[in-house]
């Protein structure tokens, strides 16, 4: 019995060890990313790298403004097109469908999570920049092919935690609303929508970070020019592109300054993370 | 607010059921236009033969293998770290700052995008440690990728594991260990398998991370230190650089079908386990 205790008290002391792998990997993926991305930043200014407009790395000029900019467009235009269908999928999901249709379109829409995100890229690229070419005007490579694909690519997180949040309402609320007279609508106007709020916004922070941290899609549809789109007919580069576009073949210190992109978007992302996590934690405090 | 509130209901379900549709019948347009344009150019050939000049010709071979063996290594290495935390998680202890900095660290680090990864990975294993661009190198840095999908599926696994369980477990004397091991897990292992193949459908598709840690060499990978393309690299060239249209068709429909078998196999895996225990 004796030996059998202390067995067991290694293996949990072995078991911590490995819960910490998350935490460290993350420890470890900072201190990698400040390491190799800040003295670039420093050297040249952190107001000029970050507030400068002018990308010329084989002139060591390394100005982030127009990607911060352009993934704050590309986000913002994703926000508009998934948010509004990433919260009626949700309310159909949970108060307008029937328990059969729910059963069939529960897996499909989290099929969209599935779907590469080079797929989505190609379909934007060969269906979606044709289009608004043509119908208009422009390159079509734009700020609007990037939105309406980040558009379509946050829809399954959006969907998935405001679907979470509604289910996890006691059942009495609705029933007490549905009790005094109201409709389905007011219910969830009235309602569910206020009650479920913060996990709906931490969907949606979450969502942004999704959009803001996308890749491969983007590079496909955006057209990547260096500057601050005009419109949103104009081609942007995000700073996930950035990194993606040149790390191919720099080096010294233009790959330093694609290290400090990568810091940038990771504070961004952080920042979006820490966020959500407070919203959606204080909305189980409430609960109890 | 002058509107009878049964019109507005009945206009609000419209809306809502509309814009429901519109984006099933996106999904369902991307796929049929993949699998219709991709199909026609899958055979056998374009199966069992490696790519020749570039991808103009021949098929897939070679980076099928490539993706496999990646997605092979990263499950390999995630997998017993990810359910060693949840187990940590559920049955060694109770809610408190430790557990608190590891979700927390979880959360984190399921939301970093892959790009971030990717240029970590190309720092830490392919230049500090000097794996060059290889399969070691992408395989660890998917395995540190999809580690949060396997942490959260098999907590929520092993959480939905009845109580009672164990306490029969303990009252026959088991240890806690022995529990663990021979009550808590089988029971949980349908949905520690369903986080697994999530994740096996994430490395598949994954680009950004793989294409700087992994290369994109065309040949047969022949050991961990070889360089090797992924179905989702190969694709991503293929259509950007132009170089063959309707083998990149080919490889995005082989793509969306490995997608669809890993999807369907999760659901079916997720129901029975749902059945099971609810």
């Amino acid at each position: 019995m004796n030996r059998l205790e202390k067995k067991d008290r290694l293996i949990r002391l072995a078991l911590l060890v490995v819960a910490f792998s998350a935490v460290s990997i993350l420890v470890v993926i900072t201190v990698f990313m400040f390491g190799q991305g800040t003295p670039v930043m420093f050297k040249y200014g952190l107001g000029k790298f970050l507030a400068g407009s002018d990308w010329y790395p084989s002139e060591k000029s390394f100005g982030l403004w127009p990607m911060i900019v352009g993934s704050l467009y590309v986000t913002l235009g994703a926000m508009v097109i998934g948010v509004p269908f990433g919260l009626a999928c949700a309310i159909v999901l949970t108060e307008f469908s029937s328990r059969r249709v729910r059963r069939i379109l529960k897996p499909v829409i989290e099929l969209l999570a599935g779907i590469p995100s080079v797929v989505y890229g190609f379909i934007g690229v060969v269906i979606l920049v044709p289009f608004i070419r043509e119908t208009f005007g422009g390159p079509g490579l734009s700020v609007l092919a990037a939105s309406v694909i980040l558009g379509i690519m946050i829809l399954p997180t959006i969907i998935s935690i405001s679907v979470d949040s509604i289910e996890a309402l006691p059942p009495a609320y609705r029933a007490g609303s549905v009790a005094l007279g109201a409709t389905t609508w007011q219910t969830v106007r009235m309602v569910i929508l206020p009650a479920a709020r913060s996990g709906i916004i931490a969907s949606i922070i979450l969502g942004m970070g999704r959009a803001i941290g996308e890749t491969m899609a983007v590079i496909m549809v955006a057209g990547n020019a260096v500057s601050v789109p005009g419109s949103v007919l104009a081609p942007v580069r995000t700073l996930t592109s950035n990194i993606a576009l040149e790390m191919g073949y720099a080096a010294g210190e233009h790959r330093q300054a694609l290290f400090a992109t990568g810091v940038v978007l990771f504070v961004i992302i952080m920042v979006l993370n820490t966020v959500a996590n407070l919203t959606s934690s204080r909305r189980r405090g409430t609960r109890r | 607010m002058s509107l009878d509130p049964r019109l507005t209901q009945r206009l609000a379900k419209a809306v809502l059921w509309a814009m429901t549709v519109l984006t099933v019948a996106v999904l369902v347009f991307i796929i049929v236009f993949v699998l219709r344009k991709g199909l026609p150019v899958i055979d056998l050939g374009f199966l069992t033969k490696s790519p020749v000049d570039m991808g103009k010709g021949g098929g897939i071979f070679s980076t099928i293998v490539g993706t496999a063996a990646l997605t092979a290594l990263a499950v390999l290495i995630a997998t017993p770290l990810g359910v060693g935390t949840a187990i940590f998680l559920t049955e060694y202890t109770w809610e408190n700052t430790v557990t608190r900095v590891i979700r927390f660290g979880a959360e984190c680090l399921a939301g970093i995008p892959s790009i971030i990864f990717g240029l970590f990975g190309f720092i830490l294993f392919v230049t500090t440690l000097g794996f060059g661009w290889s399969i070691l190198s992408g395989g660890l840095t998917l395995a540190f990728m999809i580690l949060p999908t396997i942490i959260r599926t098999s907590e929520e696994a092993i959480k939905s594991v009845p109580p009672v369980f164990r306490t029969v477990s303990f009252s026959l004397g088991g240890t806690k260990w022995q529990t663990v091991t021979r009550v808590v897990l089988p029971s949980a292992l349908p949905g520690i398998v369903t986080g697994i193949i999530l994740s096996i459908g994430r490395s598949i598709g994954e680009t950004a991370a793989v294409i700087f840690t992994a290369g994109s060499a065309l040949r047969l990978p022949t050991s961990l230190f070889s360089s090797s393309r992924t179905m989702s690299v190969h694709f991503y060239i293929l259509a950007r650089e132009g170089i063959s249209m309707s083998r990149a068709y080919g490889t995005a429909a082989v793509l969306i079908i490995a997608i669809l078998l890993v999807n369907i196999a999760t659901y079916r895996l997720m129901n029975r386990f749902i059945r099971k225990y609810s």
